[in-house]
């Protein structure tokens, strides 16, 4: 399963978040990498050296958007300016599909620049579903929606986090960002065993895959994007890929930044579980 | 005509999205001295008062059937309110995180909210460190880090992207001066230039126009737009010389996206500035080369310059500079066009 309707039919292989640290080195010394995987709201700009920076890399690279504020699970309308600017940047880095999570952040049009868990509700499926297919069908691009990693659930949740996202993307008829460290994450925080999660998942939708590194503190982890990959989380990406096949597969490290090298090695070991464990 | 100066972080990228899967300091003991965190409530929502239906252990479980924008309201209410000393979430988010947050083994639900609470206001505390590094050299951590919360307590972001943080801050320190007592001017003239410093970054460039397609046209007539990146300011004292070196001594800018909050910055370069004695300067903080510069400009180009951007005739606009040689004007124009500042009107 290289390619499916949710990540555009293509088969983008192992990418890395473009970070700043990093312009230097990709731009002079153009390393050899599957794509990059850039945050869209970075890139929501008019001009200036944002731009200038990522239209170098499109010269060069191929390009996924991935987002941090559209905010599809929360109860307020979809906010058009940042639609709009979203759709901007679509047209210019033509991404094949477009990434963001599910979860909510905004309230009466005040930001917390969060990504807050949802209460798991057919109603909030419902409104969130609403909301991706409103987006996808302005932006014309494909849509994937990514877990968040948690540190909170509410009294009010009528179904495991799972079923919660299986419910919003099959009523989106939308894909799947899997972000196998979150997972991790979220099931040492609230009990839950990560297998049921990853074996319980539509899996034909998924259109990529996440790993990073967390932090353990001495009643919850921390999703902080600021070490390498841990081994039971390889493991479950293991698992995820022979459910789910090869998938386009991105290393988010975002703390504490090693050099590109460092990065791009730690986000290849990834091809060892897509050689020896994808499906045939 | 002075040559700009070139900014230290002009080579940089700023950061601006800084979302966040997590990297707060836990309740496990890691801690962010520069916070103390004081300010007002938020105002109680009426999911709040309605939803909740606490039980006699405590626990609530009101928030049955309450529909998702009532849950939302009341806990980003929580979450947005301003913390308590020592890192604390407010005793008053008590009943919203008991009516809405299922506790668990190791956490009680204030606990669980309370990562959010304390995430919230680090990421945009951090955020306005990074920003406001003159502001901060100014006032020392403590105190910007009072200002900082303050300003967010008063002016919450309004937009997806934390680059706008500070578009209220020029006005917040007008209205309230206490904050940055006894240094409210120095502070107010740091705060414009560096969120000048922000829009010269990544405003948009229009198409320039050419001082040479104006010939022959009456400038009784003529209209110059003016680049968005660029703006002109007067101020009192000399803080694009304190801006520069506080850049120099501090860490500068850091990286422009991450999903991560850092735990700790290096302490604010403390300038010295107190024998530093108030000197009119005008200023156009422009771009040029994707660099951000700070152009020193006489009062008599400033006002020009301002007439033109208010939208005043080109005849107008050179009447601001009477004193000046018709030569000389013609040569600044000739210089501001070469910078690509004029689009059309």
């Amino acid at each position: 399963m290289p390619a499916n309707p949710f990540n555009n039919f293509t088969d983008y292989g192992i990418g890395i978040g473009l970070r700043v640290p990093h312009y230097q080195h990709i731009l002079s010394k153009k390393p050899v990498v599957d794509w990059f995987e850039i945050i869209s709201e970075n890139f929501m700009v008019d001009g200036g050296r944002p731009l200038y920076v990522l239209d170098q890399i499109l010269e060069q690279y191929r390009v996924v958007q991935h987002g941090v504020a559209a905010y599809f699970g929360s109860a307020d309308k979809l906010n058009r300016e940042h639609l709009k600017r979203l759709k901007s940047l679509v047209k210019r880095t033509k991404t094949p599909w477009l990434s963001d999570h599910l979860c909510w952040g905004s309230v009466d049009g005040r930001f917390t620049h969060d990504l807050l868990p949802m209460p798991y509700t057919r109603e909030a499926a419902e409104i969130t579903a609403r909301k991706i297919r409103e987006a996808r069908d302005f932006l014309e691009v494909p849509v994937v929606v990514e877990n968040v990693s948690s540190y909170a659930e509410f009294h009010v949740s009528e179904m495991t986090e799972w079923e919660f996202l299986t419910e919003v993307v099959e009523k989106a008829d939308c894909g799947i960002l899997l972000d196998v460290n979150n997972i991790y994450v979220s099931a040492m925080n609230h009990n839950f065993n990560p297998y049921d999660y990853v074996n319980n998942i539509p899996h034909h939708r998924v259109a990529q895959f996440h790993i990073a590194g967390h932090s353990k503190y001495r009643k919850y982890i921390l999703d902080t994007h600021d070490h390498p990959v841990i081994d039971p989380v390889w493991k479950l990406y293991a698992r995820a890929i022979q459910l789910v096949g090869p998938t386009a597969t991105l290393l988010e490290w975002d703390a504490h930044i090693p050099s590109f090298d460092e990065v791009h090695h730690e986000a290849l070991k990834a091809n060892r579980f897509i050689r020896e464990l994808a499906p045939a | 005509m002075k040559r700009s100066k070139p900014t230290v972080s002009s080579a940089n990228s700023r950061r601006r999205n800084k979302t966040v899967a997590a990297g707060l300091p836990s309740a496990d003991g890691v801690s962010r001295t520069r916070l103390s965190l004081r300010g007002k409530d938020a105002p109680v929502s009426r999911a709040r008062r309605d939803a909740a239906v606490v039980c006699g252990n405590g626990v609530a479980t009101g928030s049955k059937g309450a529909p998702l924008a009532e849950i939302q309201r009341a806990v980003a209410g929580a979450i947005m309110r301003p913390l308590a000393p020592r890192w604390r979430m407010q005793p008053t988010s008590r009943t919203t995180a008991n009516t809405f947050i299922k506790p668990n083994d190791r956490l009680t639900s204030f606990e669980r909210l309370e990562i959010y609470n304390k995430q919230y206001w680090f990421r945009l505390v951090d955020c306005f460190y990074d920003d406001y590094p003159g502001l901060r050299a100014i006032l020392g951590d403590r105190k910007f880090g009072r200002l900082a919360k303050a300003y967010l307590a008063r002016y919450p972001s309004e937009s997806f992207s934390l680059r706008n943080l500070g578009c209220h801050l020029e006005k917040f320190l007008r209205e309230e001066p206490k904050w940055t007592a006894p240094h409210a001017e120095l502070a107010l003239d740091m705060a414009r230039l560096e969120w000048a410093h922000i829009v010269a970054f990544d405003e948009a460039t229009k198409p320039v126009i050419d001082v040479d397609d104006l010939l022959g046209k009456d400038p009784a007539k003529v209209r110059l737009g003016f680049q968005p990146y660029i703006t002109l300011l007067d101020v009192s004292y000399p803080v694009d010389d304190l801006l520069i070196a506080a850049k120099k001594g501090s860490d500068g800018l850091r990286a422009e996206a991450s999903n991560a909050v850092e735990l700790s910055h290096k302490r604010a370069a403390r300038l010295n500035f107190r024998r530093l004695k108030p000197r009119p300067l005008y200023i156009a903080v422009h771009r040029m080369n994707l660099s951000v510069y700070y152009k020193p400009l006489t009062q008599e180009q400033f006002e020009a310059l301002r007439a033109l951007q208010r939208g005043a005739t080109l005849d107008k606009a050179c009447a601001k500079a009477e004193r000046a040689k018709p030569v000389a004007v013609q040569k600044w124009f000739q210089a501001w066009a070469s910078f690509g500042w004029f689009c059309r009107w």
